[in-house]
């Protein structure tokens, strides 16, 4: 996992949102096992997300991996000075479907379907921080088809277009205090579906020697744009009317480089490691545009900042049919201090990797991960709020993630 | 297979570790320190009792600020924390009923169709002879001065209609003879808080220095002497000796067990809406260009006065003061009368007289006069009891005594006010008892008091603009309930540094502000 956090979400200002997500880094079940490294390890075909320009030296002609993994987010939060405490726990459900087919020597054309933002948010409504976010749904779908082409002996490149969809729901209270007259906080709801927009990966694989691999891959930076959303008030005080208005927001999918080695050091064991860049700092701000003139917009700061990954992950086949894999890797959170907002509740984490494959003959494997993210309990606050306010509060995630898949091919 | 369990079951013993866990749950700190919340009695006035919107309501009470301390209090050893009750109150209107009759306006609330503040609709169900006979843990009675809790027959229904009891404090009072303090010590308090003092000079002060007839002048008793608080009126202002000899017997009765507790001052009237939100020049030059009847009188009376009086500036976007009464001033009717019989005018001819009973002791007022929040809806408007075309209030006709709280009667209140809150806390440091010092605190609202979470809260009264930040309630004088946390979170503070306690305290941002109904 990549972050399971980072692309965050919206506060709104005045009487706004709208919402970012989480980039979840579990984009296959081998390569997650290891540390979700690969952009330099060409296992199956879920080389087809992490370096597509390493399909061309997949051995069978075709092949197909399909995986999910039950993904369980929790956060506790608590801030002794008000006496506060909420939570949150979420599962999400990642999965990706890699297919390739072996053209000839030269071209291998791949397709690639996977969920690299997901997941979601959901405190108790009307919550100490309720103002910032009751409830986030962040979902988008990546189809990628692909080309993979060798270019002489020891070199190749890939890449293709990347088309992504996605939706979002974004629930929060318009400020901290406005009820109608049962008492029920006011609250606005954005959503907005069928978003799409385009994009590319891009890269190369060169392996110098038999056992050694380097790979380095670039995935463009996506703009999903939210328009003529649905932005819709509740519990609105009887005195007034709610507006009626849409809403228009920008929401930055981050650019990505990565670049990484792998290592056979036997015909049994291999190592690898990956360092990814995900260009955040794209993300300045969330800004929420209402329709409706008389609609104040909503600005919201978010500074985040570019940030780094470095994994490492190995694997052992100890014979015919089992495979064992464990990775590590330190997850560089791109949310600055005093911009830690409660839609994205994550500091820098470390994951644990395990998992293994099960051969069960030659075309067919059953593969299964297993990660742990651990992050260090976190003092932040979110400085910025509409009305001139701090939200403050520490903050404790556990993330784990169980999954499953299988590998065919001939 | 046998294996495949015990897999199983550490797979699952993996998953229930996962559940995120602090260091330190939210509450391992708090602590009471070295107080004792057992038994936690609040004797005040209206401040303590959950006065808001010119009322206390089933509603409001649940606010006040003795309340929001109880459960605090309640995280380290607190004990249970009553109220006097509000059942009777069945439709949360707030108001006072005497054998039926109506004796006190329900709350406030802004009607959004008029958007204005107004009385809500109905009638009220608190029953003033509904007697509960019960000593409660909070002891705030409305109205009440200091000398109020000490006295006998405070309590007894038969004195409401006479004006010699409270009507508030005989719902509850155990006997018609018992006192205020009295019914308070029969908790046994282990921590108490006292916020007592503010209408021994704040009800001279809302009633302008004016006596209940609206007119005559109340007694500054620092000027007077008098020292016997039982021949006190109503609105005068309480001698400072006497006011130091009975908080001190309240104080020391109130430690007598042992108990600790929080002290409060009085805060200014310069920090309440009430006295700061009428401007002092609140007559537009668009509203008395066009009548020729004023312009013309104030340059007859510029000239009767000599000069005491200026004519009207009628440029456009230029405000004038608007025309008071102070009490304080020389008479010079007869002057008036005597110009105005000699000005060859036969309107003020025929009317000199009246001109120099009416104008004999007016002046414009100025930006040292304090005009009190009830006056917005008069100037400006036919005074019932006077003639035309002398009878337009603040304009042709001075407003009377009752709505001007003059530089003069400003001064006498501050005095007063300086001198409680110096014997408060000489007398709380010499029993080393913390002090909640609320009149630096509301005088910080004044320029804005920026609180932990960096909202910045001012003492404004309720417009659109300050919706979600105004901490006064339409009655211009008491809290509503988010003022209420403010105060809740001071003394809270206070109560940290002061006996090494570690509670919380609220975010008053999630507090009500103003009540606003569609229509009323």
């Amino acid at each position: 996992m990549r972050k399971l956090l980072s692309l965050t979400l919206l506060a709104l200002a005045g009487s706004t949102a709208f919402a970012g997500g989480y980039r979840v880094s579990i984009q296959g079940q081998k390569q997650l096992a290891m540390g979700h490294t690969g952009v330099a390890v060409v296992n199956s075909a879920e080389v087809a997300f992490f370096n597509p320009a390493g399909m061309v030296y997949l051995d069978k002609k075709f092949n197909l991996s399909v995986g999910g993994n039950g993904l369980f987010a929790n956060t506790k939060f608590q801030n002794s000075q008000y006496g506060w405490e909420a939570e949150t726990k979420n599962v999400g459900t990642p999965f990706s479907i890699y297919a390739t087919y072996k053209l000839n020597d030269w071209f291998t054309a791949g397709l690639a379907v996977y969920t690299p933002y997901g997941s979601a948010v959901e405190w108790d409504q009307d919550w100490q921080g309720s103002h910032l976010v009751n409830n986030i749904d962040l979902q988008a779908i990546f189809v990628q088809p692909s080309l993979s082409i060798r270019v002489g002996e020891h070199f190749s490149v890939g890449g293709g277009p990347i088309l992504a969809t996605g939706s979002v729901n974004f629930n929060r209270n318009v400020d901290r205090s406005t009820t109608n007259s049962q008492g029920e906080r006011t609250d606005l709801t954005i959503e907005s579906k069928g978003i799409t927009a385009w994009g590319y990966t891009a890269g190369f694989m060169f392996n110098p020697t038999d056992k050694l691999r380097i790979g380095m891959n670039y995935r463009s930076e996506i703009m999903m744009e939210a328009r003529d959303g649905d932005a819709t008030f509740n519990d609105y005080p009887e005195f007034g009317t709610a507006p009626t208005t849409k809403f228009n927001a920008d929401l930055p999918l981050p650019a990505e480089l990565t670049v990484g080695l792998s290592y056979k050091f036997t015909d049994k064991f291999l190592m690898a490691f990956d360092y990814n860049r995900a260009m955040w700092s794209v993300y300045k701000n969330l800004d929420v545009d209402f329709t409706n003139p008389d609609l104040v917009d909503s600005h919201n700061p978010r500074n985040y900042k570019n940030s780094s990954t470095y994994r490492v992950g190995m694997q052992y086949a100890a014979n015919n049919k089992f495979t064992f894999r464990a990775g590590w890797y330190f997850d560089e959170s791109p949310v600055q201090d005093g911009y830690f907002a409660p839609e994205t509740p994550r500091n820098d984490s470390m994951g644990y990797t395990g998992g293994l494959t099960y051969q069960v003959n030659s075309k067919l494997g059953i593969d299964v991960s297993f990660l742990y993210l651990h992050f260090d309990e976190v003092d932040n606050s979110y400085d910025y709020v509409s009305d001139g306010s701090s939200f403050e509060g520490t903050y404790k995630s556990v993330v784990f993630s169980p999954g499953i898949g299988i590998t065919y091919g001939f | 297979m046998k294996n495949k369990f015990i897999y199983l079951a550490i797979l699952a013993a993996g998953f229930a570790s996962c559940e995120p866990e602090f260091e330190n749950e939210v509450g391992a700190n708090y602590t009471s320190g070295d107080a004792d919340f057992t038994t936690y009695v609040a004797v005040g006035n209206s401040l303590t009792a959950g006065y808001m919107d010119g009322t206390v309501s089933r509603g409001g009470q649940a606010y006040s600020f003795p309340n929001l301390l109880a459960q605090r209090f309640a995280l380290v050893g607190g004990g249970e924390f009553t109220q006097p009750s509000y059942a009777d109150d069945v439709n949360n209107l707030g108001g006072l009923t005497l054998g039926g009759i109506q004796i006190g306006s329900t709350r406030l609330v802004i009607d959004y169709s008029q958007s204005r503040p107004e009385n809500l609709v109905g009638t009220p169900t608190i029953e003033v002879s509904n007697l509960q006979a019960t000593a409660y843990n909070n002891m705030g009675v409305p109205g009440a001065k200091s000398f109020h809790l000490v006295a006998s027959g405070y309590g007894n229904l038969a004195g409401v209609a006479l004006g010699q009891s409270n009507p508030y404090f005989v719902r509850h009072a155990t006997t018609p003879s018992a006192t205020v303090l009295g019914d308070a010590m029969s908790k046994n308090p282990t921590f108490f808080t006292n916020w007592i003092g503010a209408n021994d000079v704040l009800s001279y002060a809302t009633n302008g220095g004016a006596q209940s007839d609206g007119v005559t002048p109340a007694a500054d008793h620092n000027t007077t002497g008098n020292m016997n608080p039982a021949t006190y009126g109503g609105n005068d202002i309480t001698n400072s000796t006497v006011f130091a000899s009975v908080y001190s017997t309240i104080v020391n009765t109130l430690i007598s067990g042992g108990a600790k507790g929080v002290v409060a001052t009085v805060p200014s009237v310069t920090s309440i809406p009430y006295f700061t939100t009428v401007p002092y020049n609140a007559l537009p030059a668009e509203a008395t260009s066009s009548n020729a009847t004023a312009i013309a009188l104030y340059q007859f009376l510029a000239v009767a006065t000599g000069g005491r009086i200026s004519p009207l500036n009628t440029a456009a976007g230029t405000k004038n003061p608007v025309l008071i009464k102070d009490n304080d001033l020389t008479d010079i009717s007869s002057t008036i009368q005597a110009y105005a019989a000699g000005s060859g005018n036969p309107l003020l001819m025929a009317n000199a007289a009246a001109l120099g009973a009416i104008y004999g002791q007016a002046r414009h007022a100025t930006s040292n006069d304090l005009v009190v929040l009830p006056a917005s809806s008069i100037i400006g408007q036919p005074n019932a009891s006077a003639t035309a075309p002398f009878n337009i209030n603040g304009v042709t006709w001075p407003l009377a005594n009752k709505w001007v709280l003059t530089a003069n009667e400003k001064t006498k209140v501050a005095n007063a006010t300086a001198s409680y809150n110096a014997a408060i806390v000489s007398i709380a440091n010499a029993n080393d008892l913390a002090v909640a010092d609320m009149n630096a605190i509301m005088n910080q609202l004044i320029s804005g008091l920026r609180v932990e979470d960096g909202t910045i809260y001012t003492a404004n009264y309720f417009s659109a603009a300050t919706a979600s930040t105004v901490l006064f309630s339409l009655d211009g004088v008491h809290p509503n309930p988010r003022g209420y946390a403010v105060i809740a979170n001071e003394i809270l503070k206070v109560i940290n540094s002061h006996y090494n306690a570690n509670l919380p305290i609220y975010t008053a941002a999630n507090f009500p502000g103003i009540n606003i109904v569609p229509t009323n």
